[in-house]
């Protein structure tokens, strides 16, 4: 079989079993697992410039993904006059004070030498933190005091919330410049914890920061670049027209609403693989791939490694950022609260290793495959759980553990996944070519 | 007595918590190091390893205690514990025939290592969560202080109290004898040597006749009974729950590169100075400078550099502080 039909048979696959879902359990939840599949597609995307092309070990994904979550809110909420009136400048200017002692900071490291480095740098993030501090708390207490109950945040621009795509990329490609250049210079190992301690970091800050975006309080009803099911349901000609196709108005506009996203996922999803794509297969993709093989040989060849990964660092996590902020954008919410390591993190490596590291087209199959299995693994489990335990008789203990246990076959199977890929096809699905 | 107040303060608030948090740190990042030092990767595993052990603690101590077994005033998980370590000794020896062999014989490169030890990471936070589910559980019985601050206030007549949890002297006690019996068995022993020998140089232990299959047979056994320890007392002084232990993967990580990765001495150093931070760093002081301070200059806030959230944050500037000056860490430790 070429290598052609294979790929081609792996993507029918994934279509099969989303039709499949859609025939057995409805439309809906196939949309559903679709949409999101997508959005998996495109962080695995990320993930794969950094590991495939680069061979850069980020496992901060959840950090760039909730940024661009952030970014949602910043650009189309309503902002909050009273808030900006009672201490959005002085929030500012704190922010501004920070970022200033920051840069002296580094400045002085650099300029300075022997033992006035290291006295200058102390005094200047010593004092410079205080000061901070002093002009940043009283801001941000102004700021939350602010009808705290409804908004209690600066809100954001009031701009369309498609607009926040990009900017999300941005928001998390800023975050990924200041990271790569702090810690990309570090091992494999170290950058791996680092970037795993720094999206702690932002999702803390994210929680308690409530003058950003309300933190564990969540801003809900977001705007919809699509129209959404209400709205739908008081249009007399969209009813008209779901009636005359014999779908029930409040099922077919729910479908409307959800085929809109995945349109809409899918053509930022074909943008950004074509883009990877030409990457992959330019001058630039090949140096790239050179530095993964041999750093070294690269090097005396006269490539700058450095600032080439800090490049690819960048760019990938722009597109995790990006699909963070379609995420929120699908979800309607930001819920900082949600976030965790394990799905956001983890499960996007899964993806990129089964699909297959170093190929873009596998990073999209193993986006659409695995978030297809990690939503259905549930009632599968559950499924088998019921057959396993149908000899035993209703309420005894063991069945109710085993019924309750199915909850937890997720991150079992996504385990198991990842290691029998690992072992007996550690180049995934569509291996690079 | 004002100054004897804030000693007392700063004591309770910051340094017995510290001391009991670090000796936590510490014991899990030797697990860490020791992984790093011998079998040369990263274990993403450790923190559900911790988490599969005290889940397994939990089941004995419970069982213990349906049956009427205490130990007395003090928790009936020590009782339990041996059991922990020997179930997790069993999955970690599981685990590394099933899994990490393979990799060992093909000798794939440690980031593929740290992949599958992602693979492990998983499956072992699967299995928790199979044998004990996600709820928050505490499992200390027994005496709950050994001196209350009340006491110690009707004791000392000082307006500050002191209390000390049974579980935060336990912790201290066993993490020094667990220090104590590790380094003997390393510097004393012949197996703990040749496992010195191996970390320091595979090649040459090697060609000295070192079985390499009996040291990390060893090594998982060592890392097993200090997972499970570190992760027993963990929960026992604050509480038990799967999330919570794959959360503490960062700051073990950070203490044991702080002192220097695969070096036994550094990842204890760097447990404390890691928990000390967190602990100085969120800890409100207030309470404290109130006694040292002049009436006119006492503080209005509370004090406190940073918020209790903010915890993550402190363990991570440590680490890039330590990793920009002194890569190796603060004691040296072992570059790939």
């Amino acid at each position: 079989m070429s290598t052609a039909v294979r790929d081609t048979a792996l993507f029918g696959l994934v279509a099969v079993l989303l039709i499949g879902t859609g025939m057995i359990q409805g439309w809906n939840s196939a949309l559903l697992i679709l949409n999101m599949g997508l959005i998996s597609a495109i962080m695995a995307l990320g993930v794969n410039l950094q590991w495939g092309f680069a061979g850069l070990f980020n496992i901060g994904v959840m950090g760039f993904v909730a940024l661009g979550g952030l970014a949602a809110v910043l650009v189309s909420t309503e902002p909050v006059p009273e808030a900006w009136q009672a201490g959005g400048l002085r929030i500012f200017a704190g922010l501004a004070l920070g970022a200033l002692t920051v840069i002296a900071a580094v400045m002085a490291q650099k300029r300075l030498e022997g033992r006035t480095k290291t006295i200058a740098t102390l005094i200047i993030l010593v004092g410079g933190f205080f000061l901070y501090r002093a002009v940043f708390d009283g801001g941000k207490e102004a700021v939350e005091a602010v009808n705290p109950a409804l908004t209690g945040n600066l809100g954001g621009l009031n701009l369309p919330i498609i607009l926040s795509w990009p900017v999300g990329g941005l928001l998390a490609a800023g975050a990924a410049w200041v990271i790569g250049k702090t810690a990309l210079g570090l091992r494999s190992d170290y950058l791996a914890i680092a970037t795993l301690g720094i999206a702690e970091i932002i999702i803390a800050v994210m929680k308690n920061e409530d003058w950003l975006a309300r933190g564990v309080k969540n801003v809900a009803g977001l705007d919809s670049p699509v129209p959404d099911a209400v709205t739908l349901q008081n249009d007399p000609s969209f009813v008209e027209r779901a009636a005359s196709l014999g779908l029930d108005p409040v099922l077919g506009s729910t479908l409307y609403n959800k085929m809109g996203y995945a349109v809409l996922f899918t053509i930022v999803l074909l943008i950004l693989l074509w883009l990877a794509q030409k990457a992959l297969n330019s001058p630039w993709g090949r140096m790239m791939r050179a530095i993964r093989d041999n750093e070294t040989a690269a090097e005396a060849m006269g490539k700058d490694v450095k600032s080439r990964h800090l490049q690819i660092f960048i760019l990938g996590s722009a597109v995790c950022g990006i699909a963070g902020a379609m995420m929120t954008t699908l979800d309607g919410q930001l819920t900082p609260g949600t976030y965790q390591p394990l799905r956001f993190t983890f499960l996007i490596w899964v993806m990129v290793i089964v699909g297959g590291s170093g190929n873009n087209f596998g990073a999209v199959l193993g986006g659409l495959l695995i978030w297809w299995l990690w939503v259905q693994v549930e009632p599968l489990g559950l499924g088998l759980m019921s057959i396993l335990s149908s000899g035993l008789e209703d309420g005894s203990p063991l069945k109710d553990w085993m019924i309750e246990s199915a909850a937890h076959m997720r991150l079992l199977t996504m385990g198991l996944v990842l290691l029998l890929v690992l072992r007996f096809s550690p180049r995934g699905l569509i291996p690079e070519r | 007595m004002d100054f004897l107040n804030a000693l007392v303060a700063f004591a309770n608030f910051v340094f017995v918590p510290g001391l009991a948090y670090g000796a936590q740190l510490a014991i899990g990042a030797l697990g860490v190091t020791m992984i790093y030092g011998i079998l040369r990767f990263s274990n993403f595993a450790h923190g559900d390893t911790m988490a599969f052990g005290t889940a397994i603690t939990i089941l004995f101590t419970t069982a213990f205690i349906s049956i009427g077994i205490t130990f007395g005033p003090l928790p009936t998980a020590l009782l339990a514990l041996p059991f922990g370590i020997g179930a997790t000794i069993l999955l970690l020896l599981g685990t590394d025939w099933a899994v990490y062999k393979f990799y060992r014989q093909q000798k794939a490169s440690p980031v593929i290592l740290v992949i599958v030890s992602m693979g492990v990471m998983f499956v072992m936070n699967g299995v928790v969560r199979f044998i004990i589910g996600v709820r928050d559980i505490r499992f200390a019985d027994g005496e709950r202080f050994i001196i209350t601050a009340r006491e110690f206030k009707e004791m000392t007549g000082l307006n500050e109290g002191l209390a000390i949890k049974t579980t935060q002297a336990i912790t201290v006690v066993v993490a020094f004898i667990v220090m104590a019996l590790l380094f003997w068995f390393l510097n004393k022993t012949r197996t703990g040597k040749s496992m010195r020998a191996f970390s320091d140089n595979e090649d040459l232990a090697l060609l000295s006749g070192i079985n390499p299959d009996w040291v990390v047979k060893v090594t998982w056994m060592i890392v097993a009974a200090l997972a499970t320890t570190a992760g027993v007392l963990y929960g026992l002084d604050k509480s038990f729950k799967a999330f919570t232990y794959f959360q503490l993967l960062l700051p073990i990580f950070a203490a044991a590169i702080v002192g220097g990765l695969g070096n036994p001495l550094g990842a204890i150093a760097g447990g404390f100075v890691i928990a000390f931070s967190e602990v100085t760093i969120t800890y409100a002081w207030k309470k404290v400078l109130v006694y040292l301070m002049p009436e006119s200059l006492e503080p209005d806030g509370l004090v406190q550099l940073l918020s209790t959230d903010y915890k993550f944050a402190v363990s991570f500037a440590i680490l890039i502080i330590v990793l920009l000056f002194k890569p190796t860490g603060l004691f040296k430790g072992q570059s790939v």
